[in-house]
């Protein structure tokens, strides 16, 4: 079986796959990292979203060998080096931006990725940004209020 | 999924020498991973095409720009060499985590009949770059999921000639936001014009010859012809026959009106 | 100035800051040492016998550790349900089994035949391809009209014609009814379908079954809404395990909405396969598998009739209604299309006499059951439908019609004909917030606007009533309830002054965490963080009955108080003891102790340190320790009701209808955390315009299921959706449980169905389409088709 190398949320992790080893259960199975979620079986839901080299993807719709020598951030290297939630994480939770909780890591990655590349959003480019993300219990309208108090926390903080 | 080897090629000839027989290639994955999934394939190795260096960049040309087959949607909807329709209708495809992996290479290669960028191959006529030869797209394009690559082939890139008017309306299908009908519309300098219509045709993307034929005469919105007969036109769950055939008139008006 | 805390505060929650961190624990997240993998092998066909499951190859290969089929179970009971209705003609409804692998024949695409446990999931899936079936395809019947017609394929042979039950309610005004419509001096006539839904949380199901040997414990984890019930319910009726050696567990759920309220047939496999086995097993099921076995919601064909005379009061309704069941009874499946949905048809008006005939009809498809709002939206649905196309054939304006009939403030408490008696409401109170913040006023500029951009603006109304907390157990028990609907607390106060509350009901998106607390703040008088909620594992806490049906404040929440109010009590005897005085004289106040007139006083923390170390304790007279608890079984529903408000843009070129805005006017009685109801009311309407504009479970003639993913089921994205304007401020609180709160779980989803059809069928008159009615989902394609056939 193939080996595969990548840093995870800043650490070296390696280990053995088959071919057909997604990242989400290299992340999920082999690191226990639990907190990227599977929600579909067709790469529409984006519960399982993570960044690598820089970009947001569905790791439930990418190999881990394909990953290989890749820098990957989830969910669970979203909080300050304190250990206190980060911004975006922060904003969800103040804004009441999450109910069952399934879906977030997805929704917060995402967000992540948009405020990269647009600190300042409108409420249709939040809107758009999500259409890779799925959530059940919101309406939406708290993570768009998220999103848009995120923006504002960070343009702030700079 | 059923278990296959895992190649990871970093040039054509490398990718062309480890396909042939179960093998296949994959470029970003987003549609053939989920098809794996579903064990509707058994590769015996999967072929990894994205880090191939001569596939992976934009290279603009006097009058036309080329597209490296392992280019993802989001790089060509971020590129200023490309023609902006072709940025924009890149920029709409899947979502942004989709764009970030998935390929023109991969999309042309498979030819789902509701993908975007064989409009705009077909709508610009590109030349198809295959691992075995260059197809101009008026002959690549050979019905739903059924292209001119040969066994073990590879695309390895496109080229768009410059448009000097084009756009691209896609109406998504609500689930998947894949074209339920997507109309590419492009006028070359010389007033050629080229109409090519996906999502809506049971033998996968194609040309509306009326469409274009009153277009080179008057290239405005208002002589676009009324529905093509719904003949041979899909119909399921998200729409009759006749509302695409109707979507195709409506997005070819809104197309030129674009331009 | 909002509170900080405590009740009516908007404390975020505390759930939040791991499920923000990746350490949330759901089910999937746990792994069990040793555990083996189930896969199930599901029939592919909608209908057919099954002449033959040979698993001999299957079994032979690489990591199968052992297969299980229909025979396994022969000496072991099927799938219970949970509820039995009877017929008009005092018959029981016919009640086929439902057996945990499927027997003889296969009945739904999905239908369990057999179930692979290996040593993962692939070689698991790898030997499930292997199994040899013989299956004869049958032809399926689909379509319910179809299936009661008495040419169609039988789905059991229990149920003669496909019937479930044909139910009349109130049969006793059937005549008074029908002879209403004979005088009226207009009837209106509306047949329309309730469209059938998937729940679709986002949370996949999945389920582990563990067992001990040597105490002979089995434990089940599952993505469950109510693991007692689900105890219960597999325990006693489907494999034989006394409660006592059966612990479920349900940690975190990643949505329910009904969905996960059942018992279904892989729990009851996990279960068992651990306990055979003597290992381990965990299935984990993914979203192909859960279109093809999770219960479906909704599917209703009603047709409807209202009565009126001259000035637009309603004198009658009736209704028909043909409600699918699919090919075996889910869980609490009866009772959705009879007492949630008939006891509704009141809604928020005096209309004198209703009768509803609902036939229960069995089908090749997925069991049907409740999905959130569960019968009320059907109810709301045909009768604010109905209720709009009358206005518009009488020229009545629709808020005036509803005003006109509104029952009136002063009449609670009101009893309807359809047995409910409402406890409180304002309805006109909840009109004139909805006609305010929806901004009435403006709408018709809001049209010319929209025109210009060659858009036809439409504005849809509703008035919608919802029953929660179904209740009490003894009239639920004639009703035909198998199970009780009370909720219990048990509520321990440590000896350092922490409080622990164990709830019967389940959190699963809702924020029980953060609520409960604030309750008991409130009334012990302590910060909130030293309260913890524990929930959802039959091994730590009281036997409860779960989430559902809007029901977890306003019976689990009452529960709760009860069990502090005990609390209270004792600690107050204690206190007084300490003070050297009587206890009618003691005083509790933000968490203080004191003696009326004097200036003596005990906190609560060393009243709770006395009944653990009761060195000076009235020990003749009461028991060391602060723990009690309550079962709490509610006298009558609650009925949050409201009015909303919905506009829409329809472009007539490709009938894309988008929703420009949406307003909510509710009135759930007291209010407990505003921002999480807020919450709640967002996601209840996301889901309602979901279902009026793009979702739809359809199957094919041969009963394959054509919308089987999210590539063909379409779920509500947010660039669908708007912001929505969300106002609470109408309160007339519940007069019968001690918080005085009716619940907000489902409102918005019952309530904004209607509101957007209504919209969009204002829009197309607009617009000059006389188009009278449409089905959901109003998708592009079927709002075209409606204007050209209107042309």
């Amino acid at each position: 079986m193939p080996t595969v190398s990548m840093t995870v949320n800043g650490k070296s992790v390696s280990g053995e796959v088959e071919g057909r080893t997604l990242l989400v259960q290299f992340l999920r199975d082999h690191l226990s990292l639990t907190g990227t979620h599977v929600g579909c079986d067709t790469g529409q839901c984006g519960a399982c979203v993570v960044n690598v080299n820089g970009d947001s993807m569905k790791s439930c719709n990418m190999l881990a060998a394909s990953a290989d020598g890749a820098e990957v951030k989830t969910i669970e290297g979203m909080a300050n080096d304190d250990g206190s939630l980060g911004v975006i994480q922060q904003a969800f939770q103040d804004n009441h931006g999450l109910q069952c909780g399934f879906c977030t890591p997805g929704m917060v990655m995402t967000a992540d990725d948009l405020l990269a590349r647009n600190p300042n959003p409108s409420e249709v480019e939040i809107r758009e940004y999500l259409e890779g993300n799925l959530c059940r219990c919101t309406g939406y309208h708290n993570i768009v209020k998220s999103i848009q108090a995120a923006s504002a926390a960070m343009t702030a903080g700079e | 999924m059923y278990n296959f080897d895992y190649v990871k090629a970093s040039s054509v000839a490398d990718a062309t020498a480890a396909l042939g027989g179960d093998a296949q290639a994959i470029s970003g994955g987003q549609t053939l991973i989920p098809t794996l999934k579903a064990r509707l394939g058994q590769p015996s190795s999967l072929v990894d095409l994205s880090g191939v260096a001569e596939m992976s960049g934009i290279t603009a040309g006097d009058g036309s720009v080329t597209i490296g087959g392992a280019v993802t949607h989001h790089a060509v909807s971020e590129s200023g060499d490309v023609p902006a329709s072709v940025a924009a209708l890149a920029a709409g495809i899947g979502d942004p985590a989709v764009r970030h992996r998935g390929t023109i290479g991969g999309s042309v290669a498979n030819n789902d009949p509701s993908a975007c960028y064989p409009s705009a191959c077909l709508g610009l006529g590109a030349t198809i770059h295959t691992s075995g030869g260059d197809v101009a797209a008026d002959d690549y394009f050979q019905g739903m999921f059924d292209t001119a690559l040969g066994e073990g082939q590879i695309v390895t890139g496109v080229t768009f000639p410059t448009p000097a008017k084009a756009n691209y309306q896609k109406f998504v299908q609500p689930a998947s936001r894949f074209a339920l009908v997507g109309v590419f519309v492009s006028q070359m300098a010389d007033g050629y014009v080229r109409v090519a219509v996906t999502g809506a045709s049971e033998s996968g993307v194609f040309r509306w010859s009326d469409a274009e034929t009153a277009l080179a005469g008057n290239f405005s919105a208002d002589v676009v012809p009324a529905a093509p007969s719904a003949d041979g036109m899909i119909a399921d769950l998200h729409g009759s026959a006749a509302y695409r055939a109707h979507l195709i008139s409506v997005m070819t008006k809104r197309a030129v009106a674009a331009c | 100035m909002p509170k900080d805390s405590g009740i009516g505060a908007p404390s975020k929650r505390r759930e939040d800051v791991r499920f923000l961190t990746g350490a949330g624990n759901y089910t999937d997240d746990i792994n069990v040492a040793g555990q083996k993998y189930v896969v199930f092998l599901r029939s592919s066909v909608a209908h057919g016998n099954l002449n033959k499951v040979d698993t001999a190859a299957a079994a032979a290969m690489p990591g199968v550790v052992h297969i299980f089929t229909g025979d396994d179970f022969a000496e072991i009971g099927g799938l219970p349900c949970g509820w039995q209705i009877h017929s008009r003609d005092g018959e029981p409804m016919a009640e086929p089994p439902h057996p945990v692998l499927a027997r003889g024949k296969v009945r739904h695409v999905g239908d369990p035949i057999a179930a692979v446990v290996a040593d993962s999931v692939e070689q698991a899936r790898d030997a499930a391809e292997a199994i040899e079936l013989d299956i004869e395809e049958l032809p399926a019947v689909v379509d319910m009209t179809d299936a009661i017609s008495g040419n169609a394929a039988q789905v059991h042979e229990e149920a003669p014609n496909n019937l479930c039950y044909d139910w009349g309610f109130v049969e006793e005004n059937r005549d008074a009814t029908m002879e209403a419509f004979e005088g009226a001096h207009h009837v209106t006539t509306l047949e329309l379908i309730n469209n059938r839904l998937v729940a679709n949380p986002m949370e996949p199901r999945v389920c582990i079954g563990d067992f001990n040997a040597p105490s002979g414990e089995s434990t089940l984890y599952t993505t469950s809404q109510n693991p007692h019930v689900i105890r219960l319910l597999m325990g006693a009726f489907v494999l034989g395990i006394p409660e006592h050696k059966l612990r479920v567990i349900a940690p975190d759920v990643g949505g329910g909405f009904g969905a996960k309220i059942y018992h279904y047939a892989e729990e009851a496999l996990c279960t068992f396969a651990a306990k055979t086995l003597k290992m381990p097993v965990k299935w984990t099921c993914d979203r192909s598998e859960a279109f093809i076995s999770d219960a479906q919601g909704r599917d209703h064909k009603t047709k409807i009739e209202l009565a009126l005379d001259a000035d637009g009061k309603f004198l009658a309704i009736r209704t028909e209604t043909l409600a699918n069941m699919g090919a075996y009874l889910s869980t609490f499946a009866p009772a959705v299309p009879t007492w949630l949905h008939g006891t509704l048809m009141a809604g928020t008006y005096t209309t004198p006499l209703i009768y509803c005939n609902v036939k229960a009809v069995f089908t090749n498809t997925l069991p049907v059951d409740a999905y959130r709002g569960a019968g009320r939206p059907e109810a709301t649905y045909q009768l604010e439908r109905v209720i709009d196309v009358a206005a518009r054939e009488m020229g009545i304006d629709p808020v005036e019609i509803r005003r006109r009939n509104f029952i009136p403030a002063d009449a609670y408490p009101y009893q309807t004909p359809v047995a409910v008696a409402y406890d409180t409401g304002d309805y006109h109170g909840t009109m004139d917030k909805l006609v305010e913040v929806a901004d009435f006023a403006g709408f018709s500029a809001r049209r010319e606007a929209s025109k210009a951009k060659g858009k036809l603006r439409g504005l849809g109304i509703c008035s919608y009533i919802e029953a929660c907390g179904i209740a009490p157990s003894a009239l639920v028990g004639q009703l035909g309830a198998r199970a009780g609907l009370f909720e219990s607390c048990t509520v321990r106060v440590n000896a350092a002054g922490g409080v622990v509350v164990m709830t019967g009901s389940h959190s699963h998106g809702q924020g029980h965490e953060t609520t409960f607390p604030q309750v008991v703040s409130e009334m012990l008088g302590m910060p909130e963080e030293m309260i913890e909620i524990v929930h959802g594992d039959t091994g730590r806490g009281p036997m409860g009955m779960g989430t559902y049906g809007s029901r977890s404040i306003a019976v689990g929440g009452a529960a709760m108080v009860r069990a502090t109010e005990k609390i209270i009590a004792k600690a107050t005897r204690i206190a007084a003891h300490l003070m050297e005085a009587s206890h009618e004289d003691v005083e509790f106040k933000d968490g203080m102790f004191s003696v009326a007139g004097t200036d003596k006083q005990v906190d609560f923390g060393s009243v709770a340190l006395s009944a653990y170390v009761p060195h000076n304790y009235p020990l003749e007279t009461l028991e060391p320790g602060l723990e009690e608890t309550a079962f709490y079984d509610p006298s009558n529903f609650t009925y949050p009701a409201g009015a909303y408000a919905c506009e829409v843009e329809v472009d007539e070129d490709t009938g894309v209808v988008e929703i420009a805005s949406f307003a909510a006017a509710d009135d759930f009685g007291n209010i407990i955390n505003p921002m999480i109801v807020d919450g709640q009311v967002h996601g209840g309407i996301g889901q309602g315009i979901g279902q009026a504009l793009l979702e739809n479970c359809v199957y094919d003639e041969s009963g394959q299921l054509a919308s089987g993913s999210f590539m063909d089921y379409a779920m509500p994205r947010a660039d669908d959706l708007p912001m929505y304007t969300v106002d609470h401020s109408s309160i007339t609180p519940c007069t019968h449980n001690p918080l005085g709160v009716k619940g907000c779980g489902e409102a918005g989803a019952i309530g904004s169905p209607p509101a957007v059809i209504n919209a969009v069928v204002d829009a197309l008159q607009s617009g000059g389409h006389n188009v009278t009615h449409l089905d959901m989902p109003a998708s592009p394609d079927r709002v075209w088709a409606a204007i050209q056939a209107a042309k």
